[in-house]
C-alpha cells in the first residue's frame, strides 16, 4: 500500500482535509449511544486491515504535513519538548521502539540498518537518511526522543515509573487538547489529571494507574479518548489559547459542518526496556461533522452522544455554549433508528438515513 | 487572620499541615510575615539549639520575638530572592536528618520547596504551614512570565498585561499556579475582580 500524502495545513487557511480513506478508518470513540468516562483499556495488538489499530504506529495521508506543523510550533515555542534530566535512555527506548517498529510495519517508507551500536535511518517520506551511534547523544542533531518525535506523528508523553507512581517527566506536545507540557512535566499521574471533572471521584485514575504501572514489554495497550475542536487545529495549546480561543465563536449554522471537528486521541502505552518507562503516545484525529455524517450510524450516535453529554463534560470538554447549535445540526442526521454495537462504520449493514 | 481553611480543590493543589518539631540533627526554619507565629508555636529549646531560621518579613513584626528563640542560626532579609542564595547553600551543606520546615504564604513555600527538592529532599518529607496571606503565586500560561502575591480573580499577567483567571491547577517545578486568558473566547469582558476565596 503506497500512502498519498496531502499536501494541507492545520493553520491560518485550515486546507486540512480527509480522504474517503480516511473518514472510514475514522477511530469513531463511541461504542454506544451515550458516553461516560470509563477504563477503557484494551491490548494495542493490530487490528481490522488498514484500521488505525492495524499498526503500532500508524502513518497516515496527513504525515507529512503533521510534521511540518510541528516544527512550526517548536520554532515559535521549544518548551513543548522537554525531557528531565535521567529520561534521556528512556529517549533512546523510544527512538528505538518507533523506528524498529516503522521500519517493519512500513518497509517501503521507513528503512533501518543497524550494525552493532550504528545505526542508519532512512525516512522517506520526510527525505532523511541518518547515521548515527546508538545510545551517542552526540551523534544526532536533537535529543533522542526530540529527533524520532519529530517523525512520528502525535504526542509524547514519557513517563517514569517510581514510588508506585508515574511520573511526567519527558514529552514532545504540540497536538495537544489544552493541556500543557511545560507546566504539567514532574507531575505525578494523579497531578497531571487533577482539572479532569467527574473522573476522580468515580475512580477511574487509581484503576488506570493500576493498569499502567502493570504493562509489559511486548504487550502495549491503547484507547480512545475524545474533544471538540473548531477548525482543524492540532495545536489547541494552552499556551496559544489567547489567539484560538475566539475560533469557538466563530461557528454558524452554515458553516458548522465543515468547522466543528469531532477530535478523537488513539492513547497506547508501550513499556520501554532499558529505563522501564513508559511511553504514552496521544495520536490526534480530526474529521469534520460533514464528513462524519457521511457515515449513517456515526451520525445518529454522535447526536445521542453529544445530546446526552453531563454538563461537566460538555464544559469540560470547551464545547458547552456551541452545543445547542452543534445539536440543531446533528438532529438533522438521527432518524431515531436503533444504531449497531462498536465503534466500526458498518456501512454494508447499517440502514442509510430515514429521512 | 492568618490561619485560614482551604477549600477542598483539585489533586495537583498543595495542602499544608500544621509544623510539629521533629528529631533531627539540625532544623531548617523558612518562613515569610506571620509564618513567624507558627515558629514560635512549633520552637523548643532543644530544636533552636541546632536551628537556622531565614525569615523575611513583609512588613511584619515578628523579628524580635524570632531572635528570642535564640537560634544557632538566624538571617532576615527583604524578599525570598534576596535569601535564596543562602537558602540554597544551606542547604547544599545539609547533612543527613535535617528536618525542614516552611511556613508562611503559599509563594514562599512552594519557592524554598523547590529549592529543597533540588537539593535531593523529596517533597513527602518537607513539613509545610501555611499562615498569613492567601495570595497566590501565578505563572501566565501564555507568556510563561510569574505574578507574584495575587490576590484576585482574575488579574492583570504582570508581564504581558492579558486579565488571567486564577487556576486550582499547580506545578511544584514552577511553584506557581496556572494563570489563564480569562476573555480569549469574548475579548473585552472581564468580570470584576473578587477575592480569590470569595
Amino acid at each position: 500500500m503506497t500512502i498519498q500524502f496531502n499536501e494541507e495545513s492545520f493553520r491560518d487557511d485550515y486546507s486540512f482535509y480527509n480522504s474517503e480513506r480516511a473518514i472510514k478508518r475514522f477511530p469513531f470513540p463511541f461504542h454506544e449511544d451515550s458516553y461516560m468516562y470509563s477504563v477503557n483499556m484494551e491490548q494495542h495488538r493490530g487490528g481490522p486491515k488498514d484500521s488505525v489499530y492495524e499498526k503500532r504506529f500508524d502513518v497516515d495521508e496527513h504525515y507529512i504535513s503533521e510534521m511540518r506543523d510541528r516544527a512550526i510550533v517548536l520554532a515559535e515555542d521549544p518548551l513543548r519538548c522537554q525531557s528531565l534530566p535521567h529520561m534521556t535512555l528512556a529517549g533512546w527506548d523510544l527512538l528505538e521502539l518507533i523506528m524498529v517498529s516503522k521500519s517493519e510495519d512500513y518497509p517501503d517508507l521507513f528503512e533501518l540498518h543497524r550494525d552493532g551500536n550504528t545505526w542508519r535511518w532512512i525516512n522517506k517520506p520526510l527525505g532523511i537518511d541518518d547515521t548515527f551511534t546508538f545510545l551517542d547523544d552526540a551523534t544526532l542533531p536533537y535529543g533522542p526522543m526530540e529527533y524520532i518525535t519529530r517523525q512520528a506523528q502525535g504526542d509524547f508523553a514519557v513517563l517514569d515509573q517510581r514510588d508506585d507512581n508515574l511520573w511526567m517527566d519527558a514529552g514532545m506536545v504540540t497536538t495537544q487538547a489544552d493541556w500543557s507540557l511545560d507546566f504539567d512535566i514532574g507531575m505525578n499521574f494523579f497531578e497531571w489529571h487533577a482539572p479532569v471533572p467527574l473522573a476522580h471521584e468515580k475512580g477511574i485514575f487509581v484503576r488506570a494507574l493500576k493498569f499502567l504501572l502493570n504493562i509489559q514489554q511486548g504487550a502495549p495497550a491503547r484507547r480512545l479518548n475524545w474533544t471538540m475542536t473548531v477548525n482543524p487545529l492540532l495545536d489547541t495549546s494552552p499556551e496559544n489559547y489567547h489567539k484560538w480561543g475566539i475560533q469557538k465563536t466563530t461557528l454558524t449554522p452554515e458553516n458548522i459542518g465543515a468547522k466543528q471537528h469531532l477530535r478523537v486521541e488513539l492513547q497506547t502505552f508501550f513499556r520501554l526496556p532499558r529505563s522501564n518507562a513508559l511511553v504514552f503516545p496521544i495520536r490526534c484525529y480530526l474529521c469534520s461533522f460533514q464528513d462524519l455524517m457521511t457515515v449513517p450510524k456515526w451520525g445518529r450516535r454522535l447526536h445521542r452522544v453529544v445530546r446526552d453529554l453531563p454538563v461537566e463534560l460538555a464544559t469540560y470538554k470547551g464545547f458547552i455554549n456551541n452545543r445547542p447549535m452543534m445539536l440543531d445540526y446533528l438532529k438533522n442526521f438521527d432518524d431515531g433508528l436503533p444504531t449497531s454495537p462498536g465503534i466500526w462504520p458498518d456501512l454494508e449493514t447499517e440502514p442509510p438515513l430515514q429521512k | 487572620m492568618t490561619k485560614f481553611t482551604f477549600p477542598q480543590s483539585i489533586k495537583s493543589r498543595p495542602i499544608y499541615g500544621t509544623l510539629e518539631a521533629r528529631d533531627g540533627s539540625a532544623h531548617l526554619l523558612v518562613a515569610d510575615a506571620h509564618g513567624a507565629e507558627a515558629i514560635l508555636d512549633v520552637a523548643t529549646p532543644e530544636m533552636m539549639a541546632k536551628a537556622h531560621i531565614i525569615y523575611i518579613p513583609k512588613g511584619e513584626h515578628f523579628e524580635d520575638k524570632l531572635r528570642a528563640l535564640k537560634p544557632a542560626l538566624f538571617y532576615s532579609g527583604p524578599s525570598y530572592s534576596a535569601a535564596e542564595p543562602r537558602l540554597r547553600k544551606a542547604l547544599a551543606d545539609a547533612r543527613m536528618g535535617l528536618q525542614v520546615y516552611l511556613t508562611g504564604t503559599e509563594g514562599l513555600m512552594g519557592q524554598a520547596m523547590n529549592a529543597a527538592m533540588a537539593a535531593g529532599i523529596p517533597h513527602t518529607a518537607i513539613q509545610t504551614e501555611h499562615r498569613g496571606s492567601v495570595a497566590r503565586r501565578m505563572q501566565c500560561v501564555h507568556c510563561k512570565g510569574i505574578t507574584e502575591d495575587v490576590e484576585t480573580d482574575p488579574f492583570v499577567c504582570s508581564h504581558c498585561g492579558l486579565n488571567l483567571f486564577v487556576r486550582d491547577h499547580y506545578s511544584r517545578r514552577l511553584a506557581a499556579y496556572q494563570g489563564v486568558r480569562v476573555d480569549a473566547e469574548d475579548p473585552g469582558n472581564v468580570p470584576e475582580p473578587k477575592g480569590i476565596y470569595e
